[in-house]
């Protein structure tokens, strides 16, 4: 079909068939309506001839709940009923697709995927909106003006007609420039309790669809073996053992010889005929250092100079001022590796088309990367190249590695095949474990001076650990001055008047491959800072809300207002001072991700004896909450992984390999961990933020200081189980 | 080897070698994919199927073992009312967040509420806690159950 660009510099769909509206952006951003799926650009709404409206879902589904999100944008600004609208995912196409906060590159991650779809779906919704109703007054033969839309019928005066009836004019109509978008007392959906989630039924009685469960005809399942400690090389092996295994196909070094690929007829025979492949390994350039010894290096960097000064502060006068003042209060953190370990393991298929085409079936957190990599690869242009978009079963940052690690692995093996058979790429849970990407290990020393009266007159604080930006494509775009901000984000932007800060930063030396995990650096920085006021509060003889809201009293800066808001209102909700006998709790604050979420956790036991964690309070502000109860679930989410991690696990290594291998010894959270959690939002007429991380920050810290006021016994080092507290 | 089957109702034969987990079976020769692989060592029960109406792991329980039982997956728990029920508990509260590891907490949670109507927290909490998951969903589960059991008592 033919384009034509209008005069405002829109795309027009000229006539077509198909009574088939697709509304969506150009590569320029502008929106552009066709009356065909073949046309140019990639839409955002796609409405059939019979009236089934479906939104195209630019961001992957891990749980975090784009899938019903994104469709509530376009159904309320076209004025549908949810059960009116349904979701695919789309394509990979970096410029159609793209996150807007990321430039041309598609991808979920940073809790941005509301946020950065806000307007721009829905636009697309009130863009289509507006076509159908411009059609309808066409047909009808009255002022557009009177025409409306609710719950997927047209209506003007005493007529009224379904959607459908007026998609076919609609296609043939120009896109509006400038779509009038719903004012906020015009929602129906959008903040809506009962709006529910698109894929729960799917996922209650096992018909969603994962990457995990693509079976293409004919295809292989590869496992990879791999060395026990990264580095290692391939040189070459014996699969005698491996032919013994039914179902066994063969194995292949990996081009880039990281490992060996044993093909197999199916997933239980790829397990076994791995387990009995040996592999002749050079093991000379591989990791050979301890986990004690990648913490030593972080804690004597935690002494040195820092390597960069990231606020510019004057540290000799930021030190002097501590020296000298009336009370001087130093701790040391330590923050282990730990694995991001989804419930579903890593895994994704790939196909060659009798044209010669690439086709990935993954769980794709960011089709950008493994589109990139694939065109070297193959050596193809990106229009030969496509990834569907499965649902994930989680991630938690773990699928979005900057080198496309697994995907580009799932192509290593197949490019060694004869390409006629398509490859599913299987991690196990062991792989997961042993053989990823980690959340780094970190150190913070952080001393803090007080005067007589109690206040903060210096706060000089080190961080030291392993970037996890650095040397990837990232650097340019998220390195400033030498600082990776991840390293430093929650001290370096914290909204709290913190009088003399100096915040030093020491990248230590490679110590494994390492990832963004739920939160990034908030992880280490929200637990430091949080656990930091608790203790300089008590030294201070300060109440801990008190303490903290001292230092965001400037009521002008809406950043320190909002953060003061939550953690009244989660005080406020949590019943803050009236504990049962033989319960404590504690609190803690934090932003991140452009949300402010504050939680009180209560205690009980001993840390001797067992902690038990009775509730979780939890107050959140992420501007309009566009579904309330998948905030809340969020919260809730988040605030298990922060918990469960800091309970009883980390990652640790001997002689540069993986000590532990599976969920017995990388123990999740379990159902009775935490025996309630409750979630309260700020009502918010600002922009929508993050909500996927910003409930994991807060969640450690406020238990560890809910153990403090319990038992005195500060936790310093992580995890608490293995540094002097037991759980019940 | 060929090996008879009796799972959902139907009788299917595979050909598998003895020390097979069911669990490969399932997914891979009869396709049905609702039943998930998390660790294989039976450590976080995405895996859960029932035989003869018990929750059992299907990573670690083998093929010749369950040649006279009777098979149930989560494609067909909802065909009985206490499936039927949990399920609609799970819409009605949005349990799920990933989903992953729900097939396999809806098959525990039937088989909780078919010993036990009306569980307690601690029950609840004791009975489940083989079922890992990775999005902390344990609120909603546990609000699920109890909702599952007052739908049934209704």
């Amino acid at each position: 079909m033919t384009i034509n660009t209008s005069r405002r510099g829109f795309l027009k769909g000229a006539a077509a068939s198909g009574a088939v509206l697709l509304v969506g952006a150009r590569p320029d951003g502008a929106l552009a309506a066709a009356s065909s799926e073949t046309a140019q650009f990639n839409p955002f709404v796609k409405i059939d001839a019979d009236g089934t409206v479906t939104a195209i879902v630019k961001h992957f589904e891990k749980g975090q709940g784009p899938a019903t999100g994104l469709p509530t944008l376009i159904a309320e600004e076209i004025g549908l009923t949810m059960d009116q609208i349904e979701y695919e995912f789309a394509p990979s196409n970096p410029q159609v697709y793209n996150n807007l906060l990321f430039g041309p590159f598609q991808g979920t991650g940073g809790s941005t995927a509301m946020a950065n779809s806000w307007l721009q779906y829905r636009q697309a919704g009130a863009a289509a909106r507006e076509m159908l109703i411009n059609a309808a007054a066409q047909s009808w033969g009255v002022d557009a003006a009177g025409v409306t839309i609710e719950e997927g019928i047209v209506k003007a005066g005493d007529k009224s007609a379904p959607i459908a009836e007026f998609v076919a004019a609609a296609s043939q109509l120009e896109a509006p420039a400038e779509p009038r978008l719903k004012d906020p007392s015009e929602f129906r959906l959008i903040g809506n309790e009962t709006v529910r989630r698109k894929d729960s039924a799917i996922k209650g009685n096992g018909q969603a669809m994962y990457a995990m469960d693509v079976h293409l005809p004919n295809q292989m399942v590869a496992m990879i073996k791999r060395p026990e400690s990264k580095g290692g090389v391939a040189n070459g092996f014996d699969d005698s053992a491996s032919k013994e295994v039914k179902g066994y196909i063969s194995a292949a070094v990996l081009p880039n010889q990281a490992g060996v690929a044993v093909y197999a007829e199916n997933t239980w025979a790829a397990i076994q005929a791995r387990d009995a492949l040996e592999v002749e390994w050079d093991m000379s350039g591989a990791e050979t250092r301890d986990s004690d010894q990648i913490k030593a290096e972080i804690m004597a960097a935690l002494d040195a100079e820092p390597e960069y000064n990231v606020n510019k502060a004057d540290v000799a006068a930021v030190s002097a001022a501590i020296d000298g003042a009336d009370k001087v209060i130093e701790k040391t953190f330590y923050f282990p590796l730990l694995a991001h370990a989804p419930m579903e393991p890593l895994n994704c298929t790939i196909e060659q088309t009798a044209e010669g085409d690439i086709v990935l079936h993954d769980g794709a957190q960011a089709p950008t990367g493994p589109h990139m990599a694939y065109q070297q690869i193959f050596q193809l242009p990106p229009e030969k190249i496509h990834i569907k978009t499965m649902l994930a079963g989680g991630s938690f940052g773990r699928r979005a590695t900057p080198d496309a690690d697994y995907q580009v692995e799932a192509a290593l093996a197949f490019v060694v095949t004869d390409r006629s058979r398509p490859v599913k790429l299987v991690w196990t849970r062991e792989d997961d474990i042993r053989s990823g990407y980690y959340r780094p290990a970190f150190g913070h020393k952080v001393r803090v001076g007080l005067d007589a009266d109690g206040k903060i007159v210096g706060w000089q604080h080190q961080v030291a650990g392993q970037s996890v930006i650095k040397g990837t494509p990232f650097e340019a775009v998220a390195v400033h001055d030498g600082v990776d901000h991840s390293s430093v984000e929650g001290i370096a932007d914290s909204p709290y008047d913190i009088p003399g800060m100096a915040l030093g930063l020491t990248d230590t030396p490679k110590a494994t491959t390492v990832l963004w995990w739920r939160s990034v650096g908030h992880t280490h920085t929200g637990y430091v800072m949080e656990t930091m006021m608790d203790t300089v509060a008590e030294a201070a003889g300060r109440d801990p809300v008190e303490f903290r809201l001292s230092h965001l009293a400037n009521t002008s800066n809406a950043d320190q207002q909002r953060k003061a808001e939550v953690l009244k209102l989660a005080v406020e909700k949590a019943g803050w001072g009236n504990v049962p006998a033989g319960r404590a709790q504690g609190i803690a604050v934090h932003k991140s991700f452009g949300s402010y979420a504050a939680q009180v956790v209560e205690v009980s036991g001993d840390p001797e004896n067992g902690i038990k964690i009775e509730k979780v309070t939890c107050a959140v502000d992420c501007g309009i909450a566009v579904n309330p109860d998948v905030v809340r679930a969020q919260m809730e989410g988040g605030i298990g992984y922060g918990i469960g991690h800091v309970m009883r696990d980390q990652i640790t290594l001997t002689q540069g390999a993986v000590d532990q291998y599976n969920f017995p010894d990388y123990e999740p959270l379990r159902i009775g961990d935490i025996a309630d959690i409750d979630v309260h939002i700020v009502p918010s007429a600002e922009a929508p933020t993050g909500v996927g991380e910003p409930g994991t920050p807060p969640s450690a810290p406020a238990l560890a200081n809910a153990i403090r006021v319990l038992s005195g016994v500060k936790v310093t080092s992580l995890p608490m189980s293995e540094n002097g507290v037991s759980f019940i | 080897m060929a090996l008879t089957l009796k799972l959902n109702g139907e009788t299917h034969t595979v050909d598998a070698e003895p020390g097979t987990p069911l669990l490969w079976v399932i997914r891979d020769e009869l396709k049905l994919t609702g039943t998930k692989f998390g660790c294989g060592v039976a450590s976080c029960g995405a895996c859960t199927v029932h035989l003869n109406g018990e929750p059992v792991r299907s990573c670690q329980t083998y093929i010749e073992d369950v040649e006279d039982a009777e098979i149930t997956t989560i494609e067909a728990v909802g065909d009985d009312k206490i499936g039927a029920a949990v399920q609609q508990a799970w819409v009605e509260l949005d349990v799920v967040q990933c989903g992953y590891c729900q097939s396999g907490q809806v098959m525990s949670a039937v088989g909780l509420l078919s010993e036990n109507p009306k569980p307690s927290v601690e029950e609840i909490d004791e009975y489940m806690h083989g079922n890992a998951c990775r999005c902390a969903t344990y609120q909603r589960i546990r609000a699920g159950i109890q909702r599952a059991s007052e739908i049934l008592e209704a």
